[in-house]
């Protein structure tokens, strides 16, 4: 049976630079998780502290209830006979032939026979579709069949917990939807805790139970599957949608003027690639630990939302999208009033991401705001808004801006803005503007207001 | 790395963090006679050709410097008995420093270096081995073993070299070199020696396993590691023989002729 991972405050520093600080998640036992994150996010650093390798700065790592960043290190070593560990690029013994390689941990760690080593061995070769290549050394494979090995390395000791750093880049699509299937069947058969590190957006969508996104530092969000695909938070639904359009740039984030230019340009995003049901095992049957709701079939990332949202409010039977037992009741339906409700709480939630439409935030987190700062619209009203006006200011030199009562997308420097700060563009955003606009309206114009409201100048122009 | 003193006092204490682990970890069973063993033949392979090579000049070089000046105080028929002190006490554990620290050190820290950056080190940690049990003690017992052999082949090699040389090109006596040897040589020289040879070699080790298993970055930090390793242990030795030469002059005093 797999073993429950817990993770508090985690910070990992190399030198001034932060890594992330302040991980919180809990990777349940026996269910598969998923660690996404734009390159350079620290996601492999995340990986390598859960064993142990790396030392954190702060926070601990419970395994199975043990603390691992204070263990002793002959503890740490009997703690990590738990785990199997898939590196990026398989880490073979260079030396040895891929039978060693799999054999090594049985030699080192047991007092197995040969033949029954050879056993094990040739087991775990072929369920990783590796027969015939067991006499060759790690220099002479493709990368893909090393990666294979070194999952099989990884498994000859039944672990509890299976971590994979990218089992799927230089992989190519076929094989990485085989490796994928690989990951679920075992899963159903050794129920070992899984945390997948990938940027692969097709495995991302459709292996997991849970979903965690590192970006900018800190874990954006961490939860079940599907609350993160239908989520309305633009990093996770950049991200999970491989889209350009949105908060991460090339170099990891986009400054406020390229949001805000990007808003500007008019260009509508294409639209989202549907939802697909979840990768079952090979056998059909249900995981354990597959808690749901499952999708029964693919649809649009907005039916999803609002069906979910139809179900915890009670309008909604959810008809045929999701998976039944055999009386007819929703998987894992409890899950569901869970997953809206911490959307619905992130969406209210200040947000500390630019680039995030204003109309988008619920009615409810926007309404609390403007009860809590009654003052701030007028504070803030047409002229003073000193605070945020200084890429205004140099990207609109004239006259020509709007009143600001309307709602725009903040621009904002920093990367955290003070909640004060934050309380007050939100009001703003709330506020009827004088022109009558309605600016929680779910109108294309309040959507993404910049376009109807505001000229901002090209590139060209400037 | 941080300031100078910072960087190369943290760089220090890992050293010494690293040397103390493998202390430790040398008493924990089960031992690794197998890795040993390969690592013992392998760095024997590659240094024991370059030794004697290197050493039937360096005697030959001593001898005919010895032989030039002995013979123009009019001592020549101590030139053996010289150029035995010479190669036993100095030229035989320098000579083997040198080989284990350029051929042997430098292999075993490319090859730790090329295994961390593959992160077959981290593989390693994680299947539970320690990487300083498995891999780093049986590299640096292997280096001592192999240290202490060669200086026994520097010093017979570097002695018949001179004694060649001496006899042949210099015209001395066959047996006024042969005679001479005890008149000034004590058997406390042999046990300098192999005792220098002994720390050379457990340095050398050490600081190769060091540098390989830190390596900055890719393939190039490899490079930069198996350099630095090199010239550390260089500095190290030349540092180390210098303190010992000095202690060893107080305990043993010269022989009186």
């Amino acid at each position: 049976m797999g073993v429950e991972i817990k993770v508090e405050g985690l910070t990992k520093r190399f030198g001034r630079q932060t890594i992330w600080e302040d991980v919180t998640l809990t990777l349940p036992s026996g269910e598969i998780s998923v660690l996404l994150g734009p390159s350079g996010t620290g996601k492999s650093v995340f990986l390598k502290s859960l064993i142990g390798l790396l030392k954190p700065d702060a926070g601990h790592i419970y395994v199975d209830g043990r603390d691992i960043t204070t263990m002793k290190e002959g503890q740490l070593y009997d703690t990590r006979k738990l785990f199997g560990v898939l590196f990026q690029d398989g880490a073979l013994f260079g030396s040895q032939n891929l039978f060693d390689n799999i054999a090594f941990p049985l030699r080192e760690h047991t007092k197995k026979r040969e033949s029954e080593i050879k056993k094990i061995v040739m087991e775990k070769v072929e369920l990783l579709g590796l027969l015939g290549a067991e006499t060759k050394l790690p220099g002479e494979i493709s990368g893909g069949m090393r990666k294979r090995a070194g999952l099989a390395r990884a498994l000859v000791l039944d672990p509890q917990i299976i971590l994979c750093d990218e089992p799927d880049s230089g992989l190519d699509p076929v094989r990485t939807a085989f490796l994928n299937q690989t990951i679920v069947d075992l899963n159903t058969r050794i129920e070992a805790t899984f945390l997948i590190v990938t940027h692969d957006i097709n495995t991302a969508r459709t292996l997991p139970d849970n979903i965690g996104l590192l970006y900018r530092r800190h874990l954006a969000m961490f939860g079940p599957r599907l609350q993160l695909l239908t989520s309305d938070e633009p990093v996770v639904r950049q991200f999970l949608n491989g889209r350009r359009e949105g908060p991460i740039g090339m170099a990891e984030e986009k400054d406020a003027a390229l949001l805000e230019q990007e808003a500007a340009s008019g260009e509508k995003a294409p639209d989202l690639p549907p939802l697909q049901p979840q990768i079952s095992p090979s056998d059909g049957e249900r995981r354990v630990t597959q808690r749901g709701p499952m999708l029964a079939r693919s649809a649009p990332v907005d039916d999803v939302r609002e069906i979910l949202a139809d179900i915890a409010d009670g309008r909604s039977d959810g008809g045929d999208l999701f998976e039944r037992d055999e009386s007819g009741q929703i998987i894992g339906e409890d899950r569901i009033a869970q997953i809206v409700a911490a959307n619905r709480r992130m969406a209210a939630q200040s947000d500390d991401m630019p680039g995030r439409p204003a109309a988008r935030r619920s009615g409810a987190g926007t309404a609390t705001a403007v009860l809590e700062r009654p003052t701030a619209t007028a504070e803030d009203g047409p002229d003073g808004d000193a605070e945020d006006s200084s890429i205004d200011d140099l990207l609109e030199p004239g006259d020509d801006r709007p009143d600001d009562g309307g709602v725009r997308v903040v621009p904002q420097r920093s990367p955290r803005p003070t909640p004060a700060k934050r309380t007050a563009a939100q009001s703003r955003a709330a506020a009827p503007d004088p022109a009558g606009h309605d600016a929680t309206a779910q109108s294309p114009a309040a959507h993404n207001p910049a376009v109807t409201r505001r000229r901002t100048p090209g590139p060209g122009e400037r | 790395m941080s300031a100078f003193p910072i960087g190369a006092l943290r760089q220090t204490g890992s050293f010494f963090a690293l040397s103390l682990d493998t202390g430790r970890a040398l008493f924990k069973r089960p031992f690794q006679l197998a890795e040993f063993l390969q690592q013992s033949w392998f760095i024997a392979s590659v240094t024991i050709i370059p030794t004697m090579l290197v050493s039937i000049p360096f005697g030959a070089v001593i001898a005919l410097q010895l032989g030039n000046l002995a013979e123009q105080v009019g001592a020549k028929s101590f030139t053996g008995a010289a150029a035995v002190l010479a190669i036993v006490r100095e030229a035989g554990p320098i000579v083997t420093a040198l080989l284990i620290a350029g051929a042997g050190g430098s292999a075993i820290c490319a090859d730790l270096g090329a295994r961390t950056i593959r992160e077959e080190i981290d593989a390693m940690e994680v299947l539970g081995i320690s990487p300083i049990q498995r891999l780093v003690v049986p590299r640096v017992l292997a280096c001592v073993l192999v240290a202490f052999l060669l200086n026994g082949l520097v010093s017979v090699v570097g002695v018949a070299g001179g004694y060649v040389f001496n006899v042949i090109i210099q015209h001395g006596t066959p047996g006024a070199y042969l005679a001479s040897f005890t008149a000034l040589a004590q058997i406390q020289d042999i046990y300098a020696g192999f005792i220098k040879a002994l720390l050379f070699g457990l340095v050398a080790g050490l600081v190769a396993c060091y540098r390989g298993l830190n390596p900055k970055g890719g393939p190039k930090g490899v490079g930069d590691a198996v350099n630095q390793s090199v010239i550390i242990t260089f500095l190290l030795l030349f540092l180390l023989n210098t303190v010992i030469t000095v202690i060893y002059f107080q305990l043993v005093p010269p022989k009186a002729v």
